[in-house]
């Protein structure tokens, strides 16, 4: 056998070759192999969208009631994204507060509210709502698009968008109270 | 009835057969025109077998406790009663909840790349396995044999393998004694 | 006050360990051996610091000491004491320092035995295990301190802290959160840190690779020398492995024992790899061959080791076994990147002087059959890596999560399990050097033909899934050839006066490491029967029944007699059904399927009553249940056949293991070490000619 072989490969393949493609092989793997785990890790670090960054303006949402709302078109008006589901217990603790706020912010016709329902089913989340007397819209995040945009950890989450399409705040779990609805929202109005 | 006219009536009998026989399934669920057939748990679950709990990590839908999977399962026995078919389910299932639902990446678009890959991957071992025995391989030829005797492999006593199976545990234990 | 006493010996260990990289960097590179002296004992010392580390830690949980961050997240007040020590491994911080004392003790009995023949390893190896150990400690103290402590800040909120914060008060919880109920199971002690010391004894074999690496010793000895550890490491990984699986199919209620989760997957992939190279191994021994190849597979091994737990602990993935989102990823990540990319740089600078001349005289050689079997070995490990990666790569190019599951595993691996049934066949039965076709289909003749009886008598007994009978058949092969080959050994030694007992004793005994392997072979067989049993012959059913009703699953039928309900002391709500298993018509079994409700942690389990015996498994889970109602409880029974012999496999398996990993003399060190001057044997120019 000759003794020129530098193949680093799995298996000694004879190379004649001076440029070996078996390292070239083998590093490149490795090399792909780190950036895709490196993005990921970096994805998975950062989490969706961050505070101050534009939240994409094609996302849709069709509500039960076969309207659709694009984030898009309400740039101008101040946008509270709540995620939740009929499953979720904790979802239900702020469901009162969160209706409350819509009935205070609704005449000023400054903020919109969109409840994003995260997979559930559409029999249980209407008689979810309809429990808790939600009158603001309400529709299913299809193909969890949404939930994958905002890289959603659970139920409930709730982000508030300013009306430039800037997140300005986001809640992981449900609200204490009203107060802290409140006070979110005015600092997206404030804006 | 000349011969021929009797093949025609002997296929037809068994397509018939065929038909009635082979896919009582089909016609119960699809065809049946009745409104709201009873659907068992086992075909609920035969159907979220084939799914993944959306909320979940890796739990099947059928063996997913939580109470969220208990009204998917509704909802899949309803759709039954409405006679979805499976493929029905499953795919609104993937355009409501996304494709994770599915135990294997739907076959289209960039996720063909999941099942192309591990074929390719044997090949390239194949590939590999015949450049190696290119290079490796020497069939054994007589002078060779003669040239360089091995001692435990060599002198392959063909005959009765009692006797070299003893030979060589034999030649084992000096080896380790 | 523990606290801060465990806080400072995990602070010592690591700066031991950072020493003793140092020293044995400086004495090997200067050629001072008292330095890599003094590295050997910093090392040793890192045993009692971590000992003492995680000797703190237990105390701090079974003591509620809640104020200790760790302690609250993992432990309540009503858990059992047995769970509370074990809770050392029930999250990321606490097994963190778990992995680095079982790396430490590991690493410090390798150091402790006699180093006068290898030397020139020593140093090296100091250098690559507490690299390794200060890596994780490292993790530890930075990142994931198990010892960080709560306190209340002036605003309100409780934040985690070692020392005190400027203006906050110590916090104290009333009850901690309670370990999770997944791990709450007995089965639980042991898979974890069987899993761990697997991970972590391949460590050692590694380490060794890449000393004979930097020292450029390509001989065999670094092989000779880890064999046993390598082996131990296989066993530890073997055992996790398959007590994982029982504690799937106790605990988690789904009929199952493996599901293809992603993290399933990645623990397998280093047995995958470690399996291949304890075969191949063989061969560098025997032949002094296939040295790069060992190099590569213990390398991929390590990697995958590392790569596995940072899988499991970055987030990345999300499964029933991960740990809580951390931020400890990019530091695992970099880890892995280095550690890596430098043992490839090493192995490619040694590429010419690992060069040997493999010749394969014959196909059906033991090489050549040991060779096509570390190619598939290798095929799986990498179908199956593609398998964990996909989901990544997906959410990464088209933002979607999807899901890789058991058909995709099933189809991409199953086969490939199958051909490596096959050769694990044919293999002991071919010769090294040179095998026949004509030699070796003589011997294969009747195996072949009792697989094919077996397969007939099957059909005959209403089996028609084609795939099911190709998996008996080969079962039948294989099997008969490992009996064939202990009654061969047997009757050999019969034949000279032995008596039976002797003979089967002093024939495994005298070659452990033969005769261990053809009993995990058998281990194997007896597995691929149960595996086979449940994948094309499980049945199932479910049904609401009233209390008094029936459900019948083929020749088995259960009623539901009663249901009870009751809180635990430890802090459950438990509604336990009572059923009886019928069988043809006769009661045979009292099961009790329940469903636990945890109350701290607001989960439930499913936990299914069992009926086993060696040919199937009845299996009753309680789906759900009415409290007032004459609708009853829904419970879902399955029929398992065969499953049994996956257990009973599984304790061959380890048995034959333990028969190969026994501790013996080293051959090598009884027969030159002292006689002869150790130069002689080793660094064999020309293995082949040597021996002739």
């Amino acid at each position: 056998m000759s003794e020129n072989e530098t193949l680093p490969e799995a298996n000694p393949a004879p190379g004649k070759k001076k440029v070996s493609w078996g390292a070239i092989v083998v590093w490149g793997g490795l090399l792909a192999l780190l950036v895709i785990v490196g993005l990921m890790l970096n994805r998975t670090q950062k989490g969706g969208i961050a505070i101050g960054e534009t939240v994409p303006a094609d996302l849709e949402m069709t509500a039960f009631d076969g309207s659709t709302y694009r984030m898009g078109d309400l740039r101008g008006k101040v946008v509270l994204i709540n995620f939740w589901a009929s499953w979720c217990t904790t979802c239900k603790d702020e469901a009162a507060a969160l209706e409350q706020a819509w009935q205070m912010e609704q005449p000023k016709g400054e903020v919109v509210f969109l409840g994003l329902d995260y997979v559930d089913t559409e029999p249980d989340a209407k008689a979810y709502l309809e429990r808790f007397d939600v009158s603001y819209p309400n529709g299913p995040d299809k193909a969890t698009r949404w939930a994958q945009v905002f890289h959603l950890r659970g139920v409930p989450e709730t982000y508030i968008v300013d009306r430039e399409g800037r997140l300005v705040y986001k809640k992981i779990g449900p609200f204490r109270d009203l107060d802290e609805i409140m006070t979110a929202l005015q600092l997206a109005l404030e804006k | 009835m000349n011969k021929r006219q009797l093949w025609y009536a002997l296929g037809l009998v068994v397509v018939l057969v065929l038909a009635l026989g082979a896919f009582p399934g089909v016609t119960a669920h699809a065809a049946d025109p009745t409104p709201t057939p009873v659907i068992t748990d086992d075909q609920v679950n035969a159907v979220a077998h084939t799914l993944y709990c959306p909320v979940c990590e890796n739990t099947p839908l059928d063996v997913c406790g939580t109470q969220a999977c208990a009204q998917w399962r509704e909802l899949i026995r309803q759709q039954l009663q409405q006679g979805w078919t499976v493929e029905q389910i499953q795919q609104y299932f993937v355009d409501n909840y996304g494709a994770r639902v599915l135990a294997a990446p739907p076959r289209k678009g960039f996720w063909w790349l999941a099942y192309v890959v591990p074929p390719l991957i044997i090949l390239a071992g194949l590939y590999i396995l015949y450049r190696s025995l290119k290079q490796w391989y020497h069939p054994r030829q007589a002078t060779t044999e003669a040239a360089a005797p091995r001692a435990d492999a060599a002198a392959p006593a063909e005959d009765g393998a009692q006797d070299e199976y003893l030979r060589r545990m034999e030649e084992e234990l000096h080896r380790r004694s | 006050m523990l606290a801060y006493i465990g806080y400072g010996a995990l602070w010592l260990a690591f700066v031991l360990s950072l020493y003793a990289i140092g020293a044995a960097v400086y004495g090997a590179l200067n050629n001072r051996f008292e330095w890599v002296e003094s590295a050997r004992r910093a090392a040793v010392l890192t045993w009692p610091m971590l000992l003492l580390t995680a000797g703190s830690i237990i105390a701090l949980l079974v003591t509620n000491q809640f104020q200790v961050e760790y302690v609250a997240s993992v432990t309540s007040r009503a858990m059992p004491m047995y769970l509370k020590i074990t809770a050392l491994w029930g999250g990321q911080a606490g097994s963190l320092v778990f992995w680095s004392l079982l790396m430490t003790t590991f690493g410090s009995a390798v150091m402790l035995r006699s180093w006068e023949r290898d030397r020139e390893f020593l140093p090296w190896v100091i250098v690559v295990t507490m690299v390794t150990l200060a890596f994780f400690i490292g993790l530890n103290l930075f990142v994931e301190n198990p010892f960080a402590r709560l306190w209340a800040t002036m605003d309100g909120q409780v934040i985690k802290a070692v020392f005190q914060p400027q203006g906050a008060m110590p916090f104290t919880p009333r009850d901690g959160n309670g370990l999770n109920p997944l791990l709450r199971h007995p089965g639980m002690i042991a898979h974890p840190p069987m899993l761990y010391a697997g991970f972590v004894a391949f460590v050692i074999p590694y380490a060794f690779a890449m000393a004979a690496l930097i020292t450029n010793r390509t001989d065999a000895r670094w092989i000779r020398l880890t064999r046993r550890w390598s082996l131990a490491a296989w066993l530890f990984l073997s055992l996790g492995l398959i007590l994982g699986m029982r504690w799937s199919y106790d605990v988690l209620g789904w009929g199952g024992y493996w599901g293809w989760d992603p993290v399933e997957v990645s623990a397998l992939l280093p047995w995958l790899t470690g399996t291949a190279f304890l075969h191949s191994v063989m061969i560098q021994e025997k032949e002094g061959l296939l040295k790069h190849w060992n190099m590569v597979l213990i390398i991929l091994t390590y990697a995958l080791v590392i790569f596995g737990t940072f899988l499991t602990r970055s987030g990345v993935l999300s499964s029933v076994h991960a740990f809580a989102q951390s931020a400890i990823g990019p530091l695992f990540f970099a880890f892995i990147g280095i550690t890596f990319a430098l043992s490839l740089f090493l192995l490619m600078r040694r590429w010419q002087d690992l060069k040997s001349d493999l010749r394969i005289e014959s196909l059906l050689s033991r090489e050549a059959l040991f060779t096509f079997n570390n190619m598939i070995f290798v095929g799986v490990t990498l179908v199956a890596f593609w398998g964990v990666i996909f989901p990544i790569l997906s959410e990464l190019v088209t933002g979607q999560k999807v899901t890789v599951g058991p058909p995709f595993y099933e189809k991409a691996t199953g086969p490939l399990f199958g051909l490596l049934l096959l050769l694990m066949g044919i293999a002991p039965l071919s010769a090294w050097g040179y095998a026949s076709a004509k030699r070796l289909g003589k011997l294969l003749l009747v195996p072949a033909a009792f697989a094919v009886v077996t397969v007939a008598a099957l059909l005959v007994a209403g089996i028609r899934s084609l795939w099911a009978l190709v998996g008996f058949g080969l079962v039948a092969f294989v099997g008969y050839i490992v009996a064939e080959e202990f009654v061969r050994g047997v009757r050999a030694r019969m034949r000279r006066g032995e008596s039976l007992p002797v003979a089967a004793y002093r024939l495994i005994v005298r070659n452990r490491r033969r005769y261990g392997g053809y009993i995990v072979h058998l281990g194997v067989i007896l597995m691929a029967l149960g595996i086979i049993g449940t994948h094309f012959f499980a049945s199932e059913t479910q049904a609401t029944i009233p209390e008094g009703g029936k459900i019948t699953l083929g020749r088995y039928a259960m009623t539901y007699d009663a249901l009870q309900q009751f809180f635990a002391p430890d802090g459950r709500h438990v509604a336990r059904a009572i059923v009886t298993v019928y069988k043809d018509g006769q009661p045979v079994a009292e099961v009790h399927p329940r469903r636990d409700f945890y109350l701290d942690s607001q989960q439930p389990m499913t936990i299914p009553g069992v009926r086993s015996t060696w040919l199937d498994d009845f299996y009753v889970i309680l789906v759900d249940w009415q409290p007032i109602s004459v609708e009853g409880a829904t419970f879902k029974v399955y029929h398992q056949p065969l499953v049994g012999w996956i257990w009973i496999g599984g304790l061959v398996f380890i048995v034959g293991t333990l028969v190969a990993v026994w501790p013996e003399p080293d051959p090598e060190e009884r027969t030159t070490a002292r006689k002869k001057p150790a130069r002689t044997r080793r660094g064999r120019p020309l293995p082949r000619s040597a021996r002739a």
